[in-house]
């Protein structure tokens, strides 16, 4: 069981409800991800601002899905607006927990180091539950530790491009190095890829634009879950090690037996 | 500081011209086959060699769009505060010596306008005027912004071009987005349109967006009125725009408007009729800023029709007005001031928004929050 924050999860599969072509499809392909932990942007969640009240078929659909919201910051490009959205998502949805995403980067959507190193300190004093999308920078992945932050979630390639895990090397040292959970975010296109950075001991990876982009998201969605199940399974049964060359018995293995 | 317009005031037009003429099929096949494409690959995909190849250019549009957008399409709707116009541009109904007649909204009259676009389900805004820097200046923005802020999430201003100052004032009130189009990025046909009033000032206007991107706006909107002038020349120099300001202004977002003149009072069709734009040749326009810029928005307004709106997406279109009114106080009752242009797509907002449902594309109608400033 995967534990964030004192809460339990079975799956290790977090997804996300941007992109889906409607409400329906989006909750039919969470569904068959069996994921426990979904992602919203706050941004696009309709509310009224006098009445603090919510009118958003997303958060109703999956408010009936009984999994973990977890809201996300996306649009910030400052710590401030960040820190905003998370007071926002708290008063709205009555949940502490929160993705921190600020992306002044228009084009790749790249996460800004400096501001979510600021922000998370500052949502993390004030007790939320902090998950920050960040660069796979194992010096900043120690920092967010360090500020407090319930898991980190280093991306794998630019947001929403499927281009799998570029970012692999880094993605192992901040694995070998977490005291927490790492969550890899962003750019997995491939259930193989999802399997692959399970298996190098993720300890969950969250998937989107690959699910909801497909021509079929719900079987994508369970091609998925497959995906990450096994890789787990792979991590946890102690993957054999990788030999360059065939290891043959020693010629002394009987003399050597004798010593 | 103008880097962004110096660089397009380096451009020779019409070398830009000759090398886009001279594409060639195999041209246009590389630049289908690039995983990343450079400005004369866009030139390649808008020359005469591509027109066979739009079938394929829409179907790499389409996989583009759904990579970074997804299912999903933008819905805005502009709101006119005023017709007042103190420009002569031979193409326009707001022209000044149009004997036509002006207004300009008040307050209250802004109020019941609001009130009727959010009961059509709008939380993003545009603000259109016509450029009169007197009465309908900054003090008057500043004033309807702030109002307007109350009750949308997100607004965006199609005014007069303004200096970096009154942008930045303008940010502080909650203006999210500008819109400032070059009309034709060719000096010397710009001053054949451009008879009378500020706007005459080529250079000003070009470098609005290197004032928008120093005022650190978070959108900034771009476009050419595709057939004042050779639309596929001002096209590249479109795309070349939008590609120096992401280098310089990085903070910013950019959109991309495919305005194409159709008939409005007043307005010398003769003096257009020769750089037309056909509608297959607007989908490859638009198919080929889409394989040039995936993370670009790209949109659509009313004048284009039903048929070609509900096809938009397919082609790369992220964006669209819905249910506009080009007349001032259109929303909440009948004025008799004269629109700008004639609408074509005139189904309500709920009517588009089902088409598009009907064609898998999940409207958006929220993509901000009042406290995101920067």
């Amino acid at each position: 069981m995967l534990n964030i924050a004192e809460t339990q999860f079975s799956s290790r599969l977090f997804t996300g409800t941007g992109k889906f072509a409607n409400t329906h499809i989006m909750q039919q392909a969470i569904g068959a991800s069996r994921s426990q932990m979904v992602t919203l942007a706050m941004k696009r969640v309709e509310h009224h601002d006098e009445l603090k009240k919510i009118k958003d078929n997303t958060v109703e659909a999956l408010r009936a899905l009984d999994v973990q919201l977890l809201p996300n910051t996306s649009g910030a490009k400052t710590a401030e607006e960040a820190v905003y959205a998370a007071h926002l998502s708290q008063e709205l949805l009555g949940t502490p927990w929160v993705k921190l995403e600020i992306h002044p980067d228009t084009r790749y959507l790249l996460p800004d180091p400096i501001e979510t190193l600021k922000a998370a300190t500052q949502l993390v004093a004030e007790g939320f539950v902090v998950l920050p999308y960040c660069h796979a920078d194992p010096v900043l992945c120690k920092r967010l530790e360090e500020a407090g932050c319930a898991a980190v979630m280093p991306l794998a390639a630019p947001i929403g491009s499927n281009r799998g895990l570029l970012t692999r090397e880094f993605l192992q040292i901040i694995i070998e190095q977490a005291h927490i959970p790492v969550v890899v975010d962003a750019g997995i296109g491939k259930p193989s890829e999802a399997t692959a950075i399970m298996e190098m001991g993720a300890d969950a990876v969250l998937i989107n634009s690959a699910i909801a982009s497909a021509s079929n998201p719900c079987a994508m969605a369970g091609a998925f879950a497959q995906a990450v199940e096994t890789g787990r399974i792979a991590y946890e049964s102690g993957l054999g090690r990788i030999h360059f060359n065939a290891l043959p018995t020693s010629p002394a293995d009987t003399f050597l037996e004798q010593l | 500081m103008t880097p962004v317009a110096d660089k397009l005031n380096a451009q020779d037009w019409d070398a830009l011209s000759m090398q886009l003429y001279s594409k060639t099929a195999k041209d246009v096949e590389q630049a289908l086959m690039r995983p990343k494409r450079t400005l004369e690959d866009f030139m390649a995909l808008v020359s005469p060699a591509a027109e066979p190849y739009v079938a394929q250019m829409s179907a790499l549009a389409d996989q583009l769009t759904r990579q970074r957008f997804g299912y999903t399409m933008g819905l805005f709707v502009p709101l006119y505060l005023s017709n007042l116009c103190a420009n002569e541009c031979t193409y326009c109904g707001f022209s000044m010596s149009n004997r036509i007649k002006r207004t300009t909204l008040t307050l209250d009259q802004i109020k019941q306008e609001a009130a009727a676009i959010k009961a059509m389900g709008f939380n993003q805004l545009l603000l259109v005027t016509g450029e009169h820097e007197t009465k309908v200046g900054m003090h008057y923005f500043c004033e309807v912004v702030t109002y307007l802020k109350t009750q949308f999430d997100y607004v965006m201003m199609e005014v007069q071009p303004l200096s970096t100052c009154d942008y930045e004032t303008l940010h502080q009130a909650g203006v999210n987005a500008v819109l400032v189009y070059q009309e034709t990025y060719q000096r010397r046909a710009y001053a054949r349109y451009h008879l009378r009033g500020n706007k005459q000032d080529f250079d000003w206007r070009l470098q609005t967006p290197d004032r928008l991107g120093q005022a650190k706006m978070d959108k900034i909107g771009v476009a050419a009125l595709l057939g004042l002038n050779d639309w596929r020349t001002d096209s590249v120099m479109t795309a070349l725009h939008v590609q120096l300001l992401q280098q310089h202004y990085w903070r910013s977002r950019y959109v991309i408007g495919f305005p194409r003149l159709r008939p409005c009072e007043g307005s010398e069709n003769s003096t257009t009729s020769g750089q037309f734009i056909s509608s297959r040749q607007l989908v490859q326009l638009i198919c080929a800023h889409r394989l040039l810029h995936p993370y670009v928005e790209l949109s659509l307004s009313t004048r284009e029709s039903q048929a070609f709106r509900d096809h938009a997406s397919a082609f790369g279109i992220t964006s669209m007005s819905a249910g506009s009114s080009t007349q001032p106080g259109g929303y909440s009752n009948t004025t008799k001031a004269l629109a700008q242009f004639d609408t074509n797509d005139t189904r309500s907002p709920d009517e588009v928004a089902q088409a598009l449902v009907a064609k898998g594309i999940a409207p958006v109608w929220s993509d901000w929050l009042q406290g995101f400033r920067s």
